[in-house]
């Protein structure tokens, strides 16, 4: 309590001073503390029932071989230890996914960033009109439903009757089978991916550009700098709070790349493996086949790569920019 | 987001029926059932309950209509939430999942007692689907095989006046199609995406599957390779396109332009052929039952389709039981194939509608008659995708037959291990005395 006081003590007394003071203080600050508590005790309460609980449940069940069986007779589950953790390091489908995991992460994200920087640039350069417009378009995707999306899309990729393979073919490129070829299915994705989200890092950067002051940009132009220099000596820097955020963000969503494969490419994840992710490994295995323990491992794997990733690149970020 | 929306509303529902469903029991002693129908049959069965409610002024009948690719998951999370309704349609593979979880009531003393129920007016091998050991966990209520769809026309010019019935002169006629219709079009379609051709033709050379009570997997089997060899050759010969259900995009316009002359599928494309493929067309299809390695007789197929079960749980046995026996009225069969167009469960529906000899569906009948279950095991479902996958690799030549079957063992092994714990301690325990 003590120590709790001297941090709230006002700034210019002395020790002395609190400590004289800290007696009927103390009565004061229990109540508010206790006041504060109760009224962080509805959230605390959600997140432990609804956060905490479950992941610590998942967390133990990752240690269990939880399936069908054990739903119906408890006693049907085993404790494994690491059996699950094992199991998935040595499971082929398990590297597929986080191979194509990465490829969409770090194919996929750079791109939605740089799209969206570019299409950010654009609409706010002071020539460009109908601005909102134009916004509204670029961030419609973001709302979309990707179910309906995507239905759109499966037509766009088709070898024989799609848009794409038609203008490709314009050029005498020969039809790809975008989603039935191993080789082109998640480049697919991640167009799709980068079409549908990129909108919404659009936004953030716009909003970070906008904070921009504008007599940087009037200073640099007397100073003589092109519209080059002023981009990379201006801009960039002072967007390097909102790079973080939108490369933190956009990585931590892409890692967990689901819905896109699971509605375009039957069997979702096909073909041969190609567009399987992680979560979708992971959807799978849990509520497909009711490997609910093999799926919390899984689950948990994922966790600490995005746990990992993430302060790479906020170390990264840092670096850069100091 | 909008699957947590989606749930509140399906919470929303289910304690609005709660509360309907207790102002109902308080009331009048008026027993509410609830019957979860799955797809368009969900659809289809309100109107078939509202004679029932009629005839049993007693019973209330609340029909949920969930979507089939939904199924699966909510049975199992129902089961899970002690949410399952009294009575469900449900695919007959899924029998022994949910017998695994204990959620299905046995049927056999009600079966005895029914003067409507008797298991000689259904088909065999589909009637079987729904025993597990020597316990009957379903009534059929319509019925699901594959058989072949082709063009008579393009068999009729490459010389061939009738569907060859044994494999080797039918291959002969696929290998004829392909002369003829050239290098962009195919003499059979053959989904990528589905395990059931593979399997059916495993069936049919009488491979076992599984071994040692469903232990094991049996894929390396010499009856099964002879029959994973024949379909992975009419993808390797040409015969086949390597394309699955959805690159295909729309199979019944392909199947109108020629793209392929044969297509092997189930009863609900009568209808959609009959809607869907041009009027150009229409009088240059048939059907005809499966070829077999060895002539008509090991033409089997796989035994399919739906089954209506009762639950554990059902606090109204009694009345769950009169309405499965109600649906499995040939009258209501035959009401269900007028509305639906689902192949029904019993011959006498059959009959009554003439489909016997129905010039699309008679290649069923024939076919319903040679018929046989699949491996009555949960992990069988998940068997199946392994047999995807791994057909996958040997028809893109990443994996020799040899290496894919072998593939396919050690898959099947792996994923049996639990159940072969399971029935060891079983076994142990049974040993001690118990």
């Amino acid at each position: 309590m003590d120590v709790a006081a001297e941090r709230r003590a006002p700034r210019g007394r002395t020790v002395s001073d609190l400590r004289a003071a800290a007696a009927p203080r103390d009565l004061f600050a229990a109540g508010q503390a206790r006041a504060a508590w109760l009224f962080v005790a509805p959230a605390l309460v959600l997140l432990l029932v609804f956060f905490i609980l479950p992941v610590a449940a998942a967390f133990l069940l990752s240690f269990t071989d939880f399936d069908i069986y054990a739903i119906g007779h408890l006693e049907n589950a085993r404790v494994v230890a690491f059996e699950n953790y094992r199991h998935l390091l040595g499971s082929a489908d398990f590297w597929d996914a986080l191979r194509n995991t990465f490829y969409f992460v770090l194919a996929g994200g750079p791109l939605t960033v740089i799209v969206a920087l570019a299409a950010a640039l654009l609409l706010n350069a002071r020539a460009v009109r109908f601005k909102g417009l134009f916004r509204t378009v670029y961030f419609a995707p973001v709302v979309t439903t990707l179910v309906a999306v995507a239905i759109v899309w499966q037509y766009l990729y088709h070898p024989r009757f799609g848009l794409i393979d038609y203008v490709l073919g314009a050029f005498g490129v020969p039809p790809i089978d975008w989603l039935g070829d191993p080789r082109w299915a998640m480049p697919a994705i991640i167009l799709l991916a980068v079409w549908k989200n990129f909108g919404y890092d659009m936004v953030i950067f716009i909003a970070g550009l906008q904070s921009i002051p504008e007599e940087l940009y009037e200073a640099a132009h007397l100073d003589g700098a092109g519209p080059l220099q002023r981009f990379w000596h201006i801009t960039v820097p002072m967007l390097g709070p909102t790079f973080l955020f939108v490369g933190v963000i956009t990585m931590i969503g892409y890692f967990q790349l689901f819905a896109e494969p699971y509605v375009m490419t039957r069997p979702p994840g096909g073909p041969l493996n190609s567009t399987l992710s992680v979560v979708l490994l992971m959807y799978q295995e849990g509520f497909r086949w009711w490997h609910m323990g093999y799926a919390a491992a899984i689950a948990f794997v994922l966790f600490a790569i995005i746990l990992v990733a993430t302060l790479v690149q906020i170390r990264l970020q840092r670096r850069a920019a100091s | 987001m909008r699957y947590a929306a989606r749930r509140g509303l399906v919470a929303m529902l289910a304690a609005c029926c709660a509360l309907a469903g207790c102002r109902d029991a308080s009331g009048r002693g008026v027993v509410t059932l609830r019957l979860w129908g799955l797809g368009r049959e969900g659809e289809v069965v309100q109107e078939l309950v509202r004679d029932f409610e009629r005839e049993n002024p007693g019973i209330r009948v609340r029909v949920q209509q969930i979507p089939w690719t939904a199924a699966h998951e909510k049975l199992l999370t129902a089961h899970v939430g002690d949410a399952t309704p009294d009575v469900a349609q449900i695919g007959n593979t899924w029998i022994a999942e949910l017998d695994a979880l204990g959620a299905l009531a046995p049927l056999d003393r009600w079966v005895a007692r029914s003067p409507t129920v008797n298991s000689t007016r259904y088909f065999r091998g589909i009637w079987d689907t729904n025993v597990l050991g020597d316990t009957l966990y379903g009534i059929p209520w319509y019925v699901d095989t594959r058989v072949l769809f082709y063009r008579t026309d393009l068999l009729a010019k490459a010389g061939y006046r009738a569907m060859p019935q044994r494999w080797a002169e039918w291959r002969d006629a696929l290998a004829a199609i392909k002369r003829d219709v050239g290098p962009d079009r195919y003499a059979i379609f053959l989904p990528l995406d589905e395990w059931n051709q593979p399997v059916i033709f495993g069936i049919q050379t009488g491979a076992p599957l599984l071994r040692e009570g469903g232990r094991y997997g049996a894929f390396e089997d010499s009856s099964f390779r002879r029959a994973f060899t024949f379909y992975i050759d009419l993808f390797r010969d040409g015969l086949a396109p390597v394309l699955t259900n959805q690159t295909v995009a729309n199979p019944y316009q392909r199947f109108a332009q020629g793209f392929y002359a044969m297509w092997i599928t189930g009863p609900w494309n009568i209808g959609e052929f009959q809607r869907r493929l041009p009027p150009a067309v229409q009088d240059l299809w048939a059907t005809a039952p499966l070829p077999g390695p060895a002539g008509d007789s090991s033409g089997i197929s796989m035994a399919g389709g739906a089954s209506l079960v009762m639950f554990r749980r059902t606090e109204h046995p009694r009345e769950a039981w009169k309405l499965i026996e109600f649906l499995s009225r040939p009258e209501e069969q035959l009401r269900l194939f007028q509305l639906t167009g689902d192949l029904p469960a019993r011959t006498e529906a059959w009959e009554r509608a003439s489909l016997i000899d129905d010039r699309y569906a008679h290649a069923f009948w024939v076919q319903l008659h040679r018929v046989r279950p699949l491996p009555k095991l949960p992990e069988w479902e998940l068997l199946t995708s392994r047999v995807i996958a791994r057909a996958e690799l040997a028809i893109y030549g990443r994996a020799s037959i040899d290496d894919a079957l072998a593939g396919l063992d050690r898959d099947a092994d792996a994923l049996l291990e639990k159940r072969r714990w399971m029935l060891q301690r079983n076994a142990e325990r049974h040993a001690a005395g118990r």
